[in-house]
């Protein structure tokens, strides 16, 4: 019980996986103009990792390394992500069609985005355990969904303020986001 | 002409502060130049390398499977240079961890795959390749060079242990990762300025040369007319002319 609250505080506050790792940047940045589709891409992203955590961890242990093929993980992971990515989208589109319509062209997008890769790499040289990386995965997710809603929030401010002209854009979205990681450090210490 | 162009592409688009492609890589390794470099080398091979194979793949890769076969071609690459950068690079290896298997999903690559490989030729696409990663390579040590020196006050690459000297104080939230949000985003807003500068520039001189050309325009008029005017003074007037 303690490792998965140590995982649950550790994956979302202390090693937010945008804010301290630098991974899924092009989406936190790209998807955050509206809190809605901050929140149904975060959704989705949530569900792609959860998945490909356990089956990128059961493919590399009982595949790869009983065939000694580990120099191949990053081809064989990014496959598995892309087929995921693919029959979750199927799945959607079947049993929930308006969170599909919701979501549009998010869902294809999951196969480049680095959390996905950057988390399943993670969980095979760390853990031992499958839940633990399942859980791991999906508190991953959440601290995703947990930043990109955040910045959507704050951008949407921006629309109401004066913002210099180089600013305007990227570069504002970039600092709003040093000073949101900047917050996350006070968690540092909490485990 | 063509070729010229592509290669200036790299400066004018930079990939990073421009096209915002390629962010993670740009901040997660850019604490310090060594890992800097190194990221941005081993980016620019993987660019060079993918570009050159999709363009001279491009007309038999049917179009509707065209991702994941330039995801195929992109990951063999980087499982090649993890080879190479585990054997005779192992501590840069080591430092640069997960971000180097993470070439794969870099939007750079895939990016300049679908909007240029796909399109042009073999030649051309190698030059692109080598233009966007030199623009890469640029971004990411002027990150690393900015984050090392200030946040750190030392350049391991050159063996430096102090920049400013001993009584500088290193402005550590800089080599954090909010340092890295912090950097990126004043360099976006500086390149911003400066493009826009350069833009307003071109567009004073285009506007200039219209106005010249305009003025011009009506002073072939005014002449013409004037000669006219003459013409029917020298007709009024004959003997002027004559003398």
């Amino acid at each position: 019980m303690n490792t998965f609250f140590t995982i649950l505080i550790g994956a979302i506050l202390v090693n937010n996986i945008v804010l301290t790792q630098f991974l899924g940047i092009c989406p936190f940045i790209g998807v955050s103009k509206k809190v809605q589709s901050a929140l149904g891409m975060g959704i989705a992203v949530t569900f792609v990792i959860a998945l490909s955590c356990v089956a990128t961890y059961m493919v590399y242990n009982y595949v790869l390394i009983p065939l000694n093929l580990v120099y191949l993980k990053t081809i064989v992971f990014i496959f598995i992500i892309a087929g995921l990515v693919q029959i979750t989208e199927i799945l959607i589109k079947h049993f929930a069609p308006k969170l599909f319509n919701a979501l549009g062209i998010y869902l294809p997008l999951i196969t480049t985005n680095c959390t996905v890769l950057g988390t399943a790499l993670t969980v095979t040289s760390q853990f031992t355990n499958i839940f633990t990386a399942f859980f791991y995965g999906l508190c991953t997710g959440l601290g995703f969904t947990l930043a990109i809603v955040l910045l959507a929030g704050i951008r949407i401010k921006f629309d109401m303020a004066y913002i210099p002209k180089p600013f305007r854009g990227l570069p504002i979205a970039l600092i709003a986001a040093a000073i949101m990681s900047m917050a996350f450090g006070a968690f540092t210490s909490i485990i | 002409m063509k070729a010229r162009q592509v290669l200036l592409n790299g400066i004018l688009q930079n990939p990073v502060f421009v096209l915002a492609l390629g962010m993670c890589p740009t901040l997660g390794t850019s604490t310090t130049l060594e890992s800097a470099l190194f990221m941005g080398l081993s980016t620019l091979f993987v660019l060079i390398c993918s570009n050159f194979i999709i363009s001279l793949l491009r007309k038999i890769i049917p179009s509707s499977v065209r991702i994941p076969a330039y995801i195929l071609i992109v990951a063999t690459f980087v499982t090649v240079l993890e080879i190479i950068m585990a054997r005779f690079l192992p501590e840069i290896s080591m430092a640069l961890g997960n971000y180097l298997a993470l070439i794969v999903v870099n939007c750079i690559i895939l990016g300049r795959a679908e909007a240029f490989a796909s399109k042009n030729s073999v030649w051309l696409s190698m030059l692109d390749g080598i233009s966007m990663g030199l623009g890469f390579v640029f971004s990411i040590c002027l990150l690393g060079l900015t984050r090392e020196a200030l946040g750190a006050n030392t350049l391991k690459l050159f063996n430096i242990d102090s920049v400013f000297g001993a009584s500088y104080t290193p402005i550590a939230i800089l080599v954090k990762p909010a340092g890295g949000f912090l950097v990126l985003g004043l360099y976006a807003a500086t390149f911003n300025a400066i493009y826009e500068q350069i833009n307003k520039k071109n567009e004073d001189k285009k506007f200039k040369q219209k106005i010249k050309e305009q003025s011009r325009k009506v002073d072939d008029k005014t002449i013409l007319e004037g000669q006219n005017k003459t013409s029917q003074g020298i007709q009024a007037q004959p003997k002027e002319e004559s003398l």
